[in-house]
């Protein structure tokens, strides 16, 4: 078996499953955000629960729209905040709270071998650390909530292998958007996407987690590397312990098997609408931009931004662009402030956000107004994304997006 | 068991077909249902009988993640879908709102307005037109049961809250 089969092996109490096979499995942990979950608070309350199935095992993280833009987006919070008081679930509150996908790993959340389910599409970020996760609706989670349950189809398994050595400037974002661009926005529908070769073996935690994330924009099910050394270095910082034996097997079935040359990937930006457009950065060279954001569930850790920051350091953004950063949790901001990186923002003529999912989504801090670009660390550029429905965003990593900044355009990080 | 007459749509019908977003302002089974296929098959609404059965090609349902889908389609009468397969978001949103869903990969050899009888418990859809027989892999007992009870939480309380 795929280490994806494997962990929804175990999760449904059998000994072997077989893709396109209907199992109910136990989940070992239950998200959702300030936008689906209220909607499923009312489903839960639909069917009459009274009680969770675990209260330790459900997260509720408001972090799309907060702190709150408006009025509406208060109430959808004070809903989520009523339900985890009454039941006595996770809720992170402003303060604490951080975008969700960065956040459940910091505090220890999300180990290898769990199975994990959030009613966020990005759900399937904790890949990176070998567990099953994977995003659904608002019901099914509300379901979750009192069975501890899901039902699931077995997804057939893609395995990609990633070989050499990377080139200067690129990372997990350049992987994966080179990927999506090479097997299309539907490439892994309904599938399990395996990251795996040298070069993902030598691949940071970061890194990972961003490759993974994306995983749902080749439409899949998730994403998933093996634990390995990397993988327990990071665990043991976060306070977790765990069984890293967790490995598919020499005769698992995959589907298919990609194999990927890293050595010939440059620099990656995906042009609007979708985030299969990436081409290398240097065809994009008179892409004027007015915004850079710098942030997210995809490049919104600590190595993200030290990454801008070794660009932006000793530089100016461009006088007709705002850069935004966001760092992902409070932690990361913290250890931002320690190591100087919010100094270099701040002398650059940056803003500096609170942890959001904000412009990303069209939410607030940072959206766009019409006929507006931006690049951005984040993971979609479909119409409208980000605010007005003839905006613009390209996609890229954080070297090329502060690089951009500073010039005014779209550029590779080598050409400032 | 299900019978119907069947409605034909091809490939790739996104929850835009389905539903366009300019609808999505309300959670009404009914306001939803008036306006299901309306930019691929105008008037689909006012022609589907009760028990009637939507066949598709490929990826029925890819797009968005809108429940709102589903509950269009099952507000307009149809008993179940039938298609070559569908996106995953869409499977699962039907199954959990109660809209029987089916895998088939003979599906392009049923024509628009044959009868149809579709047995879910024994995996079975019956051509009645061209008289025509095929199985297809059944739901696993539970899943049978959440369609049966009419969706997801309607199970969820009869099996876990009494």
């Amino acid at each position: 078996m795929t280490i994806t089969e494997k962990i929804i092996a175990k999760h449904s109490g059998k000994d072997k499953v077989s893709p396109g096979e209907f199992v109910e499995s136990n989940v070992d942990l239950v998200l959702a955000n300030d936008i689906t979950g209220p909607l499923s608070i009312n489903e839960f309350e639909k069917a009459g629960a009274t009680k969770v199935f675990d209260p330790d095992k459900i997260v509720l993280v408001p972090d799309h729209f907060t702190p709150c833009k408006d009025i509406q987006s208060a109430e959808l919070v004070k809903r989520l905040r009523g339900f985890a008081k009454k039941y006595k679930v996770r809720f992170y509150e402003i303060g604490k709270v951080g975008i969700e996908h960065a956040l459940l790993p910091e505090e220890g959340l999300t180990r290898p071998g769990d199975f994990i389910i959030g009613a966020d599409s990005h759900t399937c970020t904790y890949g990176a650390v070998g567990a099953f996760s994977t995003g659904m609706g608002s019901t099914d989670i509300a379901s979750a909530m009192i069975t501890g349950k899901v039902w699931l189809k077995v997804p057939p398994s893609i395995k990609f292998v990633y070989t050499g050595k990377r080139n200067k400037y690129v990372g997990g974002k350049d992987l994966i958007l080179y990927t999506i661009g090479k097997i299309g926005v539907d490439g892994a529908n309904y599938k399990s996407m395996e990251f795996t070769g040298d070069t993902i073996q030598n691949l940071s935690m970061d890194n990972r987690f961003t490759m993974c994330n994306m995983a749902i924009e080749a439409g899949a099910k998730n994403g998933i590397i093996e634990p390995d050394e990397i993988t327990a270095l990071y665990l043991e910082e976060v306070g977790v312990t765990s069984d890293l034996t967790l490995k598919s097997d020499e005769d698992a079935v995959y589907e298919s098997v990609i194999e990927i040359d890293v050595s010939k990937i440059m620099p990656q930006v995906a042009a609007p609408h979708l985030p299969s457009n990436s081409k290398n950065v240097d065809e994009f060279s008179d892409v004027k931009i007015d915004q850079a954001v710098i942030g997210s569930c995809t490049n919104g850790r600590i190595s993200d931004l030290r990454r801008a920051a070794s660009i932006l350091n000793g530089q100016t953004i461009h006088h007709e662009v705002r850069c935004i950063i966001i760092p992902a949790t409070q932690k990361i901001y913290q250890q931002a402030v320690k190591e100087g990186l919010v100094d270099v923002f701040i002398s650059a003529g940056c803003v500096i956000s609170p942890p959001t999912c904000g412009p990303c989504l069209g939410g607030h801090m940072g959206v766009l107004g019409e006929g507006e670009v931006s690049i951005a660390t984040t993971n979609r550029n479909f119409i409208g994304r980000m605010g007005h429905p003839k905006s613009y965003v390209y996609l890229a990593n954080p070297e090329i997006a502060a690089a951009s900044a500073v010039k005014g355009k779209i550029i590779h990080p080598d050409k400032i | 068991m299900i019978k119907g007459k069947a409605w034909k749509f091809g490939d790739n019908i996104n929850t835009d077909d389905i539903i366009a977003a300019r609808y999505l302002n309300t959670i009404d089974e009914k306001q939803l249902a008036a306006h299901c296929m309306e930019t691929i098959m105008p008037g689909f609404t006012m022609k589907v009988s009760k028990g009637d059965i939507i066949v598709a090609e490929t990826n029925f349902g890819c797009g968005s993640s809108r429940e709102h889908a589903p509950v269009a389609i099952k507000g307009c009468g149809v008993a179940a879908v039938i298609a070559k397969g569908f996106a995953r978001i869409f499977l699962r949103n039907s199954i959990n709102i109660g809209l029987p869903v089916i895998e088939l990969p003979q599906a392009s050899e049923i024509n628009e307005g044959d009868e149809l009888e579709v047995d879910l418990e024994n995996g079975v859809i019956k051509n009645i037109t061209k008289q025509k027989s095929y199985t297809f892999t059944k739901y696993p007992e539970f899943l049978q049961d959440i369609i049966k009870n009419g969706g997801l939480i309607e199970w969820v309380k009869i099996k876990h809250i009494k």
